[in-house]
């Protein structure tokens, strides 16, 4: 943990580049929000289908906040995450998603993700062929130079990892490898969490990030997380299970069903799921 | 009665014209002008390779000569030409061939290495060599090839290059075969390369163009290893004008516990066909054919292989990553016989493809001829589209689609280059993938999964 700490500053530093754009856009017209993610009545099909996956759904995490959705399987969170972080699967029929107050609609992945929004797969993908380090090195630097930033020099980029993959007890030789090939689902999840922390994302999304994880990796994973909390830094945690909200505590939980949020409530609101179940919040959908 | 004559096309009139005109000129010995004239007489019965027979299936020769240009004579040195010679980074031993003639003023022969002789294949023509028409014709099995035929009835030039026992070279030799392109003109060309028992050596093959005209290029090249030798062959065909034709055969004979190692890769390479044929003339070797496409607008590339196993315990492996965007036709024939008494033969040939886009094809025919009992064989090819959700988890840490693409792809087309030994010539060849990449545009628009 300790070698996450010097990192925060600069996770600082992008956000303020970030955010300087936006203050030259709307500075002037309007009092900047305290809103870090603001999804406005967003409706979403899949692209090639006549199916609605998220019907009229509305959302604010604000800056510093972390928080959870829950709900059964096929409510449509998975697909919430894909839609943030700019997957081309969907089509978005109505809605907005801002962030930052600028809509992010019309953002390629890569742009979104420049602008600071990190999505941890439930599933990362396994890239033959790419060493692992390669990879950081192409994304951390892609994403500087989106923010007109210079390229880290080696030296750096390698201080940057090594402190941060101590951090998350990831073996040096895993960063040789080819990203994620052979990996197991704790290495897998574990490699996300180190590359939000290098990333130093505004907004995290974690998508199922405690399914296939054993108690002492969850205990890695969540402990990673929770030294990203950060008073300029949303989070969005997808869980099905109360299980992962012991570690990563919860500002806020919001209960989703057919694609819809159906209930907000404080941390207490998982627990209360727990042991009612979805069921009643199927009926209320 | 009447008389079938087969109908022949203005380019095989024109070039049996070519070869009656110039035989009389062609270097070479008696036995050499005996070969040159059967190898004629071979390609006159048949004509131009076309897509009834089934090695030439997908490559139509006859089809894409609609006419024989002229045979190329002494071509100047063009500052393109000295330009590119510049541009190549391979120190060592270069030899030049211009049109496909060798330009000794452009080589570096003085200070051969030890061990190392080079001659111009006009002078080893005529020579006395008593083994010479053996060694140009190579394995059985290329034979009955009417493009093989062609080179050998109008080769001109090329270089001879011996090798001695147990030589060990530290840096390449580099045959540079480069078109003046200032008319457009046939070349014809064959180099031949000797290696005696217990040498280790890396043979580098650049076919280039550096004029504006196109041109149609028949060059093969010769490889007779000795017991105990270790050769590296790594062949360059790029840079070439979009109209250009191009057939290079690789005949190869391995002596035993011998290792023998081609890598090809191909870009910008217009229409190219490259034919192998190898035979194991030794027990326990082990010989690997490999090489990367990268193809996009209408280029054609077909690598067609026949590895021959006469002898027991002999390893092969192939292994071709094709990369087809545009409307660019890749094709694989690879043939792995092995004969009655090869046992313990251990083959293994792979061809993967990346589609990029709908207008792209690719054509596979692995062939397995299997006449021992006791041997491991496998194929496998595959052909697949770029897979979207690796993109979009590029994309979503930051990558930009077209650097996600490349990133991709390069590792794609890595897994063959690993196998190039030579570390210098691996990161020549991973640089000239990336250009390719980086050129491929951003632009163009790629169909995933």
């Amino acid at each position: 943990m300790v070698g996450l700490v010097p990192t925060i500053p600069v996770f600082l530093f992008h956000v303020q580049v970030v955010d300087a754009r936006h203050r030259a856009e709307h500075d002037a017209a309007e009092i900047r929000t305290e809103t870090m993610l603001e999804i406005r009545n967003l409706v979403v099909k899949i692209a090639d289908e006549d199916k609605q996956i998220i019907n009229g759904l509305n959302l604010t995490v604000n800056d510093g906040e972390v928080a959870a959705i829950m709900g059964p399987n096929g409510s449509g969170k998975s697909t919430l995450s894909y839609v943030i972080a700019g997957k081309e699967d969907y089509e978005v029929l109505d809605g907005e998603i801002l962030l930052n107050g600028e809509n992010v609609l019309e953002m390629e992945a890569d742009a979104r993700a420049a602008a600071g929004i990190f999505l941890a797969f439930q599933y990362p993908l396994e890239i033959p062929g790419v060493a692992t380090m390669t990879f950081l090195k192409a994304a951390m630097n892609a994403q500087r130079k989106a923010r007109g930033e210079a390229e880290l020099l080696t030296p750096d980029f390698i201080k940057r990892v090594n402190s941060a993959a101590d951090a998350l007890s990831i073996d040096k030789a895993m960063l040789r490898r080819p990203l994620n090939v052979g990996f197991s689902g704790g290495e897998k999840k574990r490699m996300e969490i180190l590359q939000m922390a290098l990333l130093s994302p505004s907004m995290c999304i974690l998508d199922e990030t405690d399914s296939g994880l054993d108690i002492d990796a969850l205990r890695i994973v969540a402990e990673g997380v929770n030294a990203l909390r950060d008073k300029s830094r949303g989070f969005l945690v997808i869980t099905h299970y109360q299980r992962l909200l012991e570690h990563i505590v919860p500002d806020t939980v919001h209960v989703m069903s057919k694609g819809r949020i159906v209930k907000t409530g404080g941390k207490e609101l998982a627990l209360e799921l727990e042991k009612s179940g979805y069921a009643a919040y199927a009926e209320a959908a | 009665m009447a008389i079938v004559t087969p109908l022949k096309t203005a380019a095989e009139q024109a070039l049996s014209q070519q070869f009656a005109n110039v035989k009389a000129e062609l270097p070479g010995t008696l036995p050499v002008r005996k070969l040159r004239e059967d190898a004629f007489a071979g390609f006159e019965a048949k004509g131009l390779p076309h897509r009834r027979l089934e090695s030439w299936r997908y490559t139509d020769l006859r089809g894409l000569l609609r006419e024989a240009k002229p045979l190329a004579t002494a071509a100047s040195v063009t500052p393109a030409i000295t330009a590119r010679l510049a541009a190549l980074p391979f120190d060592g031993v270069r030899l030049v061939l211009v049109d496909g003639a060798f330009r000794p003023e452009l080589s570096t022969l003085e200070g051969l290495p030890d061990g190392v002789s080079v001659q111009p294949l006009t002078e080893a023509l005529v020579s006395t060599r008593e083994d010479l028409a053996r060694i140009l014709s190579g394995p059985s099995i290329a034979d009955s090839d009417t493009g093989l035929m062609l080179n050998t009835a109008l080769m001109r030039d090329g270089v001879f290059v011996e090798i001695t026992e147990g030589t060990e070279l530290a840096a390449p030799i580099a045959i540079v075969s480069l078109v003046s392109g200032e008319e457009e003109t046939a070349i014809f060309h064959r180099s031949v390369v000797l290696a005696a028992k217990g040498v280790k050596a890396t043979i580098v093959e650049v076919s280039e163009s550096a004029g504006p005209k196109a041109s149609q290029i028949n060059g093969a090249i010769v490889f007779e290893t000795g017991d105990e030798s270790d050769v590296q062959h790594l062949r360059l065909v790029t840079r070439q004008v979009p109209e250009t034709v191009q057939v290079q055969s690789l005949l190869a004979t391995v002596g035993a516990h011998a290792k023998f190692e081609s890598f090809a890769l191909v870009c910008k390479a217009a229409t190219l066909r490259q034919q192998y044929f190898v035979k194991y003339a030794g027990e326990h070797s082990e010989i690997g054919l490999r090489g990367v496409n990268l193809l996009g607008g209408a280029e054609h590339s077909d690598v067609t292989l026949v590895m021959d196993h006469a002898v027991p315990h002999g390893v092969s492996r192939e292994l071709f990553k094709n990369i087809i965007g545009g409307e660019a036709t890749g094709v694989f024939q690879g043939k792995v016989i092995v004969r009655p008494h090869a046992q313990k033969t251990d083959g293994g040939m792979k061809s993967n493809t990346l589609l990029l886009n709908d207008g792209a094809s690719m054509f596979n025919k692995p062939e397995l001829e299997i006449f021992a009992d006791d041997v491991v064989c496998g194929h496998g090819a595959t052909v697949a589209q770029m897979d979207g959700e690796q993109l979009f988890y590029l994309m979503a840490r930051g990558l930009p689609q077209p650097q996600a693409e490349a990133l991709v792809l390069q590792a794609f087309a890595g897994e063959a280059v690993e196998f190039v030994a030579d570390e210098d010539l691996r990161a020549f060849v991973m640089a000239e993938i990336r250009a390719w990449l980086s050129q491929r545009e951003a632009s163009s628009v790629v169909s995933t999964v």
